[in-house]
């Protein structure tokens, strides 16, 4: 018995949701008195590999074919899968990231697992019984799920543990995949990174704006504020139709779901479909001109005034507060 | 081309989620049901690609009688026939293992879901019929262009895209930019009622998964309003108060 955990990377480095899944697999495996490994794919260099050794990583299974330099879900769904049974580990632990969602649901029906995805805490273990808490309803509520199976997948959300350190003394060992040719049905064509952006699932302060800002040419100061604060940007569902931002921002039922710790709402009222993609933020800060507006009732901070006025003063008073 | 579109039976996105029976049911009492937002992107797609003769659609759904209504809804956006497996979706697992019990000798080109059913948010539903059905799945996707073998996809990663061919049966999850949602119109709506709907009944599998109750986010305190011209006790109030900057 084990824990296994999946590591992502891109690009050869690992990312803080990885760090963060890391961490959240070593306390499961303390749990469970027991070790805790991890399986990497693609090229990773091994002064990045041993970073896993922080957060309590004790084996590092690396798997390094050119075949597998960049994300193919089916084989890599196979190799984690084959690690799994190689170790022994009946828990896997992946982040809920766009990879992991589509590699956990492939690795629980090969194990034959349950798996809780969107997992915000960790499980609560009483005799045979293995709960974990996740997100349902898209943000409105929390679903208590059992994982009744013998082996247990969990897809942990970004931002709902923490980083950890851990420091651990690891061995890495390379781990010979075997690899099916008719694992190998999608090939990756282009890979396009907005390399100078945060990326809005993992972000940690995230600057929002709907439509109070009257049109797309009104975005720069949304950007100077998120660019001085370190936030990625993010926009309200109706934004997102008239295409004045990429549909990749848009935050709320129907757009993705964020838990940061800062979430700042500028231009939007808050109706119950974009409340639920963003409840789970730590700290919510509106700012509207209209008193009436529903998102104050769920905001820790507000501020009643239009936008033009304020956020430009805002930026001002951030730039005073950093000098 | 043959595609195979599944759809969720989900609350109207206006629903204030309560439970009953000690936080162990959803309460159903006044909730209004949809096509699952997401599944109506994946079937307007599949419509685009198959109009004019060239290919069918046909949508399943895994669930009891009362979601006829939402899978005639389907119907009327324009599938050509649709299938319900007659059963309880007790969860992602077990609608997968459904979903792939009937495609398995179909003959689909392509099977679409959405990327995740509002309810349970579990975007397994697509990667869990790839597995079954030992073909290619793709999650999340933001595009897609085929010409019935070979099809090119683009898949949503961290701050950016990938882009993807596949040659063959493939599934794939769809989010919004895949196809703008069709609205139903009256000859649409008309002819939903005779296209056929079969019922099929479930197969068996184990079970792995079991909710045991729902929790509501816990509220938040009042708001602590601040005047609009004292933007700076905002920051004061962000970095030594909440410590988030």
């Amino acid at each position: 018995m084990s824990v296994l955990v999946y590591v992502e990377q891109a690009e050869g480095k690992f990312k803080k949701s990885v760090f963060e899944a890391v961490s959240y697999a070593k306390a499961i495996a303390d749990q469970q008195s027991t070790n805790l490994t991890a399986i990497s794919i693609g090229n990773v260099a091994e002064e990045e590999l041993k970073e896993l050794g922080k957060y309590g990583a004790s084996k590092i299974l690396n798997v390094s074919v050119d075949q597998l330099k960049t994300f193919v879900n089916q084989a890599y769904a196979s190799v984690i899968a084959s690690a799994a049974e190689k170790e022994s580990a009946d828990i896997v632990v992946l982040s809920n990231s766009f990879s992991g969602k589509g590699l956990a649901p492939r690795i629980a029906v090969k194990l034959k697992a349950g798996l809780a995805d969107g997992a915000v805490g960790l499980p609560k273990i009483d005799g045979s019984k293995f709960e974990v808490k996740k997100t349902a309803f898209s943000g409105k509520a929390f679903a208590i799920t059992e994982l009744t199976s013998a082996n247990k997948i969990i897809a942990l959300n970004p931002n709902a543990f923490g980083v950890k350190e851990n420091h651990t003394d690891v061995v890495i060992e390379n781990f010979a995949a075997d690899i099916k040719q008719s694992d190998l049905g999608t090939v990756i064509k282009d890979i396009v990174r907005a390399t100078d952006k945060i990326s809005l699932p993992d972000a940690e302060l995230v600057v929002s704006a709907g439509r109070g800002l009257k049109g797309p040419e009104n975005w720069g100061m949304i950007e100077e504020l998120a660019n001085l604060l370190g936030a990625a940007t993010a926009c309200s569902k109706p934004v997102s139709d008239a295409d004045w931002r990429p549909h990749s921002e848009h935050v709320g039922q129907t757009g993705i779901s964020i838990s940061p710790n800062l979430y700042i709402a500028i231009g939007i009222s808050g109706a119950i479909q974009h409340l639920a993609g963003v409840s789970s933020s730590k700290v919510i800060v509106v700012i509207n001109k209209d008193p009436e507006a529903p998102f104050f009732k769920v905001a820790d901070y507000g501020i009643v005034g239009d936008a033009f006025e304020v956020i430009p003063k805002l930026i001002e008073a951030l730039k005073a507060h950093k000098a | 081309m043959k595609i195979l579109v599944c759809i969720s039976n989900v609350p109207d996105t206006t629903t204030k989620i309560t439970f009953t029976n000690d936080n162990t049911e959803f309460n159903t009492a006044g909730v209004q049901y949809i096509v699952n937002p997401y599944d109506e992107i994946a079937l307007s797609r599949a419509i685009e690609l198959t109009e004019g003769g060239k290919g069918t659609v046909t949508v399943i759904n895994v669930g009891e009688a009362s979601n006829d209504p939402t899978i005639r809804k389907a119907l009327a956006i324009g599938a050509d026939d649709a299938v319900r497996v007659n059963a309880l979706p007790r969860d992602a697992y077990f609608v997968a293992k459904q979903i792939a019990a009937y495609a398995k000798d179909k003959d689909f080109d392509i099977i679409l879901t959405g990327r995740e059913s509002i309810d349970y948010n579990g975007n397994q539903v697509a990667a869990m019929v790839g597995e079954f059905l030992d073909i290619p799945s793709v999650s999340i996707i933001k595009k897609l262009e085929t010409d019935g073998t070979s099809s090119t996809v683009e898949r949503e990663i961290e701050g950016g895209k990938e882009v993807l061919t596949v040659t063959g049966k493939f599934i794939a999850s769809c989010a919004e930019g895949v196809a703008e949602p069709k609205i139903p119109n009256m000859r649409g709506i008309m002819s939903a009622r005779t296209k056929p709907l079969n019922i099929i009944e479930a197969v068996s599998i184990e079970e792995v998964t079991k909710v045991i109750k729902f929790e509501t986010p816990a509220p938040r305190g009042a708001v602590k309003l601040i005047p609009a011209d004292q933007t700076e006790q905002l920051i004061g109030l962000l970095h030594s108060e909440a410590k988030v900057i």
